[in-house]
């Protein structure tokens, strides 16, 4: 019996960290499509993918999905919308965030979808910088003391961990680098 | 990191965008009150333009690109992605809508097509583009000319969802075709329907469209939302749909939820129940020929 990874399947680029994450477990874990609040409690780990915040913010009320996902008690790796999400605070009202990781996070930091763009981005943990694509992207504009940064560009905070929790700003599941990824499974496996 | 350093208006930045609308619903709006029902709803984009399908064709006359003044006003009122409608091969209503700051053009047979030999060249944008197609291969020349999403074209603005059923199934069982045969077999079916061999092999080894491929064009009820993504839609635009219905906020959060549960009949019969009524629809067999939209841009 492997790794059980969930990718929350409400809205957003889902069959995407299905398949990196089905990838980067090569063969030791099996990774399903969460829609229901019932298949969250018994996860290792629960993706949140990228998509657009506000709907998905929407969505995880509408499925009874809140309470499960605060509570879940394995680690969260979330993208893009996903990051927005599990911050304790949001500099817009129109989301009410989880709470996973002591950080304030901004939308759109970038701005609109003209100004999203690729960069390599070093990452703290990786021996090469990561090619990331930002698109829409939000930023973490403040870390509480258990937050840990691992990667920044000029305008922010891209990248951080708490516990066994990660989130990017920006989509490791585009572009067919799954070392990010795999740097969650090892985290799950130390804290777990 | 120096800005130079930075790549904008990639082919991943594009099909990435689109990508994040998976699973969503784009719907018209025509001013930023709507924008904001729109968002409060749980859209994942807008369309921002001057009037919505449904009226396009009681107006008759030429369609045109909407006022940047109004989706101006649209992308101030929401923090979601805004779309807008360009004509077909009009390059500078696409310049100014890039110019304006909407995160997708939409290239749409929905507004009087500029020009009726070429679609614009779409790789030049930093923008991604849409575009509409009835089957393989106007969606393969599309993508070919830059387009990062795909949706079936539907028609537009009737409220009969019988020819985006018509243009999803044809899309579907070409890929189906193509997965059984041979590559000679596939090197004459690209030639066939005039689409590029390398995108024809791409859709053969995916089974699917290399875009996010949504359906358009006749979308009325929640249920026919559902019925787009059990036929495979990666989402729905809503054009008339909403705010032609009789109630436009609970029928926008009802066709979200809908797109959301499109595989279970439980909640879309509750989110079905006392919506009011839909949009007036139109038999397409009623319509003329230079009525339909969907015969524009091949």
């Amino acid at each position: 019996m492997g790794v059980r990874i969930g990718v929350l399947a409400l809205q957003g680029d889902v069959s995407e960290h299905i398949l990196a994450f089905r990838h980067a477990l090569d063969g030791a874990g099996g990774v399903t499509a969460v829609r229901h609040a019932g298949d969250i409690a018994d996860l290792d780990g629960l993706a949140i993918p990228g998509g657009e915040s506000t709907t998905i913010c929407r969505l995880v009320d509408k499925n009874a999905m809140r309470r499960p996902i605060e509570t879940f008690e394995g680690g969260i790796f979330a993208t893009c919308a996903g990051m927005v999400l599990v911050a304790v605070a949001v500099d817009d009202p129109r989301i009410t965030p989880l709470g996973h990781i002591d950080m304030t996070v901004e939308r759109n930091a970038f701005g609109r979808q003209r100004e999203s763009f690729e960069a390599d981005v070093p990452i703290t943990g990786l021996d090469a910088p990561f090619h990331a694509v930002f698109i829409r992207a939000p930023a973490v504009t403040r870390v509480g003391p258990g937050t840990t940064v691992l990667g920044s560009v000029d305008r922010g905070i891209v990248a951080v961990r708490s516990g066994p929790h990660m989130a990017l700003a920006f989509h490791p599941e585009l572009g067919g680098d799954t070392r990010l990824h795999c740097m969650f499974l090892e985290h799950l496996q130390d804290t777990g | 990191m120096k800005l130079e350093e930075l790549k904008f208006g990639t082919e991943l930045i594009k099909r990435g965008f689109a990508s994040m609308q998976k699973g969503g619903v784009i719907m018209d709006v025509v001013n930023a009150d709507q924008a904001r029902i729109a968002e409060e709803a749980g859209a994942v984009a807008v369309m921002a333009l001057e009037r919505v399908p449904a009226d396009i064709r009681k107006m008759g006359g030429v369609a045109r690109m909407a006022d940047p003044q109004i989706i101006a006003e649209i992308i101030d009122a929401v923090s979601i992605p805004v779309m807008g409608k360009v004509r077909i091969g009009h390059m500078v209503e696409a310049q100014v809508l890039e110019a304006v700051g909407v995160d997708m053009i939409d290239e749409s047979e929905v507004l009087t097509p500029a020009d009726e030999e070429y679609h614009i060249e779409k790789t030049k944008f930093t923008v991604p583009f849409v575009c509409g197609a009835r089957n393989l291969g106007e969606a393969l020349r599309r993508i070919d000319e830059g387009a990062a999403m795909i949706r079936t074209k539907g028609e537009a603005g009737t409220g009969n969802v019988v020819e985006a059923v018509r243009h999803m199934r044809a899309i579907m069982g070409e890929i189906r075709q193509l997965q059984g045969m041979s590559a000679q077999e596939r090197m004459d079916r690209a030639r066939t329907i005039e689409a590029p061999a390398a995108l024809v092999a791409e859709c053969a080894r995916m089974g699917r469209l290399p875009t996010v491929n949504f359906s358009a064009g006749g979308i009325a009820t929640p249920a026919d939302a559902a019925l787009m993504m059990q036929m495979g839609a990666d989402g729905v635009f809503v054009g008339s749909g909403i705010f032609l219905s009789r109630h436009p906020e609970r029928m926008a959060r009802a066709i979200v939820e809908a797109v959301n549960n499109f595989d279970d009949p439980g909640v879309l019969a509750r989110v079905s129940r006392g919506l009011g009524e839909a949009m007036p629809g139109i038999d397409i067999h009623t319509l003329r020929e230079d009525e339909v939209l969907q015969y524009r841009g091949r």
